[in-house]
Parts: C-alpha cells; structure tokens; sequence
C-alpha cells in the first residue's frame, strides 16, 4: 500500500507512547481501587473523552462510514437519536445512583438494590460478552491489516509466508494491550483512550477536508447524491420510503429509547469510565461531555462513506482478494471508492439474487485513506484506525477484569481476602482475559456463524436490560425476583420475536423465523432488530412491575442512595453555570435540534 | 494520577507534528497528487505541531498544580 518510512516511524512511535504510559502509570497502581477504577481520581474531561473512545473501536468507525455508503447521512440516526439522548439521561439522572451508591461495577449495583441472583445474571453474561466482543475486535484488526497489506513488505523481505501475517497481527495486538492495561490498570486504558481521541480527530480532519474539497463540499454533495443520502428524515413516515427500511416509531422508540439506553445507561464498559471521575458531579458531567464531541463525529465518521460513493468510480483501489488483484469486471461494477465483494477463487463479483453486486462497504475508509493520503500522513491515518482496534479490545478487557474480580471471584469463588490478593488477580485475569479474547479472534475465523449467533443471544441478554433499570432506579417497589424474572422472560421474549419474524428476502436461520411459522415480514433487518429490542423491553417492564407487586418489597431504609424518590437530591447552586450538568444537557439539546434541523 | 494526560499527548502530537512537518517539506511535491495538489504533510504537520505545543503547556502547568 506503500508506506515508506515515515509512516513507520510515526505507527512506531504511537506503540512507543501506549506502552510507556503504561509503564509511567504502574508507579502509581497501590490498590485493586487505582487498578479497576483509577483511583476515583480522574478529572471529568478527561472521563468524558474516554467514555467516547471506549465506544469508538475501529468496528464502529469502519461500520459507521459503511453504513454511511449504504444508508447515507440517516445513519447520522445512531448519533443524534441513538446516542445523545441517552447519554445525557444517564448523566442526569442515573449516575446519582451509580456513583454514589459506591458499587463497584453495574452488576454490583444490581445486587445493592435487587438481589444476588440478578447480579450474577448480569455478571456472568457481560463477562462473557466482553471476551468476545474483544475477540472480534481482535479479529477484525488482523484482517484490516491483511486487506491492507501493511505488513506484507516486511514479510517478503523476511522471506516468511504471508500466511503468518494474521497471526502476527493477532498476538503483536495482544501483547500490547496486556502489556499496558497489565501494569497501569484502567487508568492506561482511560489514557489510552484519550490519546486515542485526539489521533482518530487527527487523522479524519484532512481526510474529510480532502474529500469534501474534492466533491465541492456539502452542496457538492447533495448534488451528486440522492436526495433521501443527505437528508436524515426523508421519507421517514413509512419503512417502504427510506433506506433504512424503518419507520420513524420503530426508529425512535426501537433505536433511540430501547437499544441505545440499554447501551449507554447500563453497559458497564461505559459505565465504568464515569466511575472512575474524582467526584460526583465530574461523574455526571461525564456523559454530557462525551456528547458534545459525539454529535459532531457523524461529520468524521460518516461523511467518509457518503464522499466515497460521491467520487466517480476511478480504479478501484482495494478488493478484499488475495493479492489485491482487481479485473476490469470488479472496475465495472464499483460504485464510487466502494468494491464489489469478490468471490476469492474466480476474481469475479459476487453477485445476489437479483444479479445486483454486493457492495464491499467496509472498505469505504481505507479507500479514502488510500485515496487522498500521500505517505506521511497515511501513517497517521492508520495509526489512528490502530489506535481505535486497541482501544476497543482495551475496553473490554479492562470492564472484564474488573466484573470478573469483584463481581465473580470475589463474591462466589474467595471472599474475604486481602485487597492485594484481588489486585493481583485483577492483573491475573487481564492476562487470562486476552487469552481468551486471542481463542475468540480464532474462533471467529473457523465458525462465523457462530460468532454471528453470539451476537444475536448477547442482543437478546441486553434488549430488556434498561427496563430493570429504569424500574430499579424510579420505582422502590421493584423487588429482586421482579427484575431477576423480568430480565429472564425480556430475555425470551427478544428470541421469540426474533424466531417468528424475518425480514423480507432473507432465507430461515441466523436472521429469523427458526421457530416455525413466520408471523411477520419486516422491510429491513434493522427495522426487525428495533422491534425485536421494543418486545424485549415491554416484556421485561411489564413482569418486572407484576412480580414485584406479588412479592415482599425491600425495607425502605436498605434503598436509600439506590433510588431516585429516597435519595437526596444534591444542589449545585454553588457550581458555575456551565459546571452545572444539567445546563450543559440544556446546550447539547439546542444544539442537537439544530443538527436535525439542517441535516433532517 | 500521577501523570497530567495532556503531557504525554502534548509529546505524541508535537513530535507526529514536526516529523510531518519536516517530511512535508522534503518530500517530492508529485506524491501530493493523490491530495488535490496540497501538501498535507506540511501543513497538518504544522496544525498539530501547534496543538501538541499547546497541550504539553497546559500539562505542565496541570503538574505544577499537581504537586502543590
């Protein structure tokens, strides 16, 4: 892909400064509290960037731009409905009660306010989650590097096969991230993540300057695209008249309420990264900060995709072929920078049923950065796609380790041991963490549709999670068996729906409709995600509140500090007006108005 | 924690920034074809030699605080 030696030096010197941060910070790793939650110590700004990053794998920007290409400027939707809204609910109300009630994870907090049983559900199931999706990452990683025959050179001139590069790129990952989450805990990866923010900003800016000087900037762009690619509510009244193939209560209450709450509001990935802020109020400062870079990224992210469409199809650039080879035939069926997928033993478009080609869109960023990126920056534009991969796996990791020590080891297997003993297991179950992660990624390569299952089952686990929490955190009448039953049955109720349901052209099996009788056709399978996460949640709501009703409540006095009406509401008067978390939430909404205004 | 953040991404970026910087103003102007004729080297090389220059500042004024 021609990279000379700047660009080397600058992939070089990033891997340099992840590790020596690592290195500087272990100084400072006294106790299992500076290991799993930096010390209760880092400043707000600071978290907030992190619990952006933490999101932000590569997955994520190499997905977005994808679905920037395929969908157009609606993809702006998992942003601006899908993200926000959640992120300054969780902020404002919900951190109250995680970072005061002083839990140590999110399923800590479920076994403070429900019972042991729902904290285990909830343990257990993210922890295995956090393996896998690291294990992904971890995959997809090696892959990107494959595709882009970074590493290919170095292979030649070693004379080793080029087979070896996945490995390679496997364990170099690995080795990494457990280098400096092993020594510096959750505060390297929280800084990590940082660095990490300000290199994807880095490396985007010129690109997106690039291509919108090259298409002749937004209007340029509206011109050379549909119309429904750049404007993000177009035709959003009915499924039948947009891309995505959804409507816009499906869209809202599916995308915006169900799923992107569950996330943000619950996920302890995120979650954590707040935990760790110096004081209640940095805390709950945390999300909102993190929402003014978001609502920007869809400009850094999803652009990309959208100029890479844009662009008259030149040469195709990347194919994901063996040797890169393109023939005339794939030239002729581009679309843009995009590729047709390539059937890896003929060299020829692989085509669906229509006879349509089918759109390589992942590979919409690397073309770009292939595209506009003369060597030296190019450096920097892979080094921030790096950077992103192992902040994701870092992520993971670190949310692993620290569910895995206080919320599995230490509450069933050895209990009462010494604060050291936990902190070295903390570093023991990083190590044995990525290992897992590392079987994973090759797991991943044997049985895709395995891992594609996998997905599917954690869906299912996290659809009705935001109900037990809402109810949790608003109602004290909830009881333990209502959120643990509730959970359960939200649960089933997400594989039901999903086994009866298909969306239309799709064959039974991994995408629906494996119970038998298929109830209902969706247009689109994003349209029968949303509903099959609206089930889940109603579910989940409904038994949590009828169970509990039929069951002893808690005594008030063991709720306090867990529940919104028994909790003392903290005045922030003595606070600067834009320290004041819910002025800052009032700005993101104006802003965020705006953003749908102009680009809706 | 011990270290301001801003110190060690001051480095990172100043560092990218003068490599970029220099490189830029080296290299053979035919390889900015690709970029619309801009050498992005250089002048993003500069943007973030600034801005690593700027957070390596606040982060050593942050440490000072630090230590009091």
């Amino acid at each position: 892909m021609g990279l000379t030696y700047i660009d080397w030096i600058i992939m070089l010197l990033y891997f340099a400064s992840v590790l020596g941060i690592g290195a500087v910070l272990k100084r400072y790793i006294k106790t299992s509290t500076d290991f799993f939650l930096a010390g209760r110590s880092i400043p707000a700004w600071i978290c907030g960037l992190a619990f952006l990053s933490a999101n932000l794998g590569a997955q994520e920007v190499i997905g977005m731009a994808a679905s920037g290409a395929k969908y157009g400027i609606a993809t702006s939707h998992f942003y601006w409905i899908g993200a926000i809204p959640a992120m300054i609910f969780v902020g404002l109300f919900m951190m109250p009660f995680y970072y005061g009630s002083k839990a140590r994870s999110v399923p800590e907090y479920l076994r403070l306010r429900f019972d042991e049983k729902t904290r285990g559900l909830n343990a257990i199931s993210f922890a295995v989650m956090t393996v896998f999706s690291s294990g992904i990452s971890m995959y997809a990683m090696a892959r990107l590097i494959q595709v882009l025959h970074v590493l290919d050179p170095i292979f030649d001139r070693l004379h080793l096969a080029r087979s070896g590069i996945f490995h390679v790129s496997v364990i170099a990952s690995a080795i990494i991230v457990l280098i400096y989450i092993f020594l510096g805990g959750l505060t390297s990866a929280i800084y990590n993540e940082v660095l990490q923010f300000f290199l994807i900003v880095a490396g985007f800016i010129p690109l997106v300057w690039l291509g919108l000087k090259n298409v002749g900037g937004w209007h340029g762009l509206t011109e050379k695209l549909p119309a429904a690619f750049t404007h993000s509510w177009m035709g959003m009244s009915s499924p039948q008249t947009n891309p995505l193939g959804v409507d816009w209560f499906g869209l809202v209450a599916g995308l915006g309420f169900v799923l992107s709450f569950g996330y943000w509001c619950t996920d302890f990935l995120v979650v954590q990264r707040a935990m760790a802020a110096d004081s209640m109020t940095a805390a709950r400062r945390t999300p909102l900060i993190a929402a003014f870079p978001k609502m920007f990224f869809p400009f850094l992210v999803i652009l990309p995709g959208l100029i890479a469409i844009a662009l008259p199809s030149a040469t195709a650039h990347l194919t994901a072929t063996k040797a890169g080879v393109t023939t005339v035939a794939v030239e002729n069926y581009s679309q843009g920078l995009i590729p047709p997928k390539v059937d890896p033993n003929t060299g020829k478009p692989l085509l669906d049923r229509e006879g349509k080609p089918i759109m390589d869109y992942d590979l919409a960023i690397p073309n770009m950065l292939l595209h506009y990126f003369p060597t030296g920056i190019l450096g920097l534009g892979l080094t921030a796609l790096l950077a992103s991969f192992m902040s994701g796996m870092a992520g993971n990791v670190t949310a692993f380790n620290t569910v895995w020590t206080y919320d599995i080891y230490q509450s069933y297997i050895r209990p009462h041991e010494s604060d050291e003993h936990y902190l070295w297991m903390g570093r023991v179950s990083t190590v044995f963490g990525i290992a897992l992660s590392v079987l994973a990624a090759y797991a991943t390569t044997r049985f895709n549709n395995i891992m594609d299952m996998l997905q599917l089952v954690f869906a299912f686990v996290n659809a009705p999670l935001f109900a037990t929490f809402l109810l949790g955190m608003f109602w004290k009448r909830a009881t333990g068996h209502g959120a643990f039953f509730g959970l359960l049955s939200g649960t089933i109720a997400a594989a039901v729906h999903h086994g009866l349901t298909l969306p239309a052209g799709e064959t039974v099996g991994i995408k629906g409709g494996w119970l038998g009788p298929i109830l209902h056709y969706y247009p689109s399978d994003m349209a029968q995600n949303f509903w099959t996460a609206i089930w889940a949640w109603t579910t989940c709501f409904v038994v949590t509140i009828v169970v509990s009703l039929l069951t002893q409540p808690r005594e008030e006095s063991k709720l306090v500090g867990l529940v919104y009406s028994l909790t003392e509401k903290r005045s922030e008067k003595h606070l600067p007006w834009y320290q004041r978390p819910v002025s800052l939430a009032v700005v993101i909404i104006v802003v965020l108005v705006l953003l749908n205004v102009f680009f809706g | 924690m011990g270290i301001d953040i801003r110190l060690p991404i001051g480095f990172v970026f100043a560092l990218v920034g003068i490599l970029l910087t220099a490189f830029g103003a080296a290299s053979n102007p035919a390889i900015y074809q690709r970029s619309l004729g801009v050498n992005v080297n250089l002048y993003w090389g500069l943007v973030l030699l600034a801005f690593g220059l700027i957070m390596v500042m606040l982060g050593r004024r942050g440490m000072r605080k630090l230590k009091d």
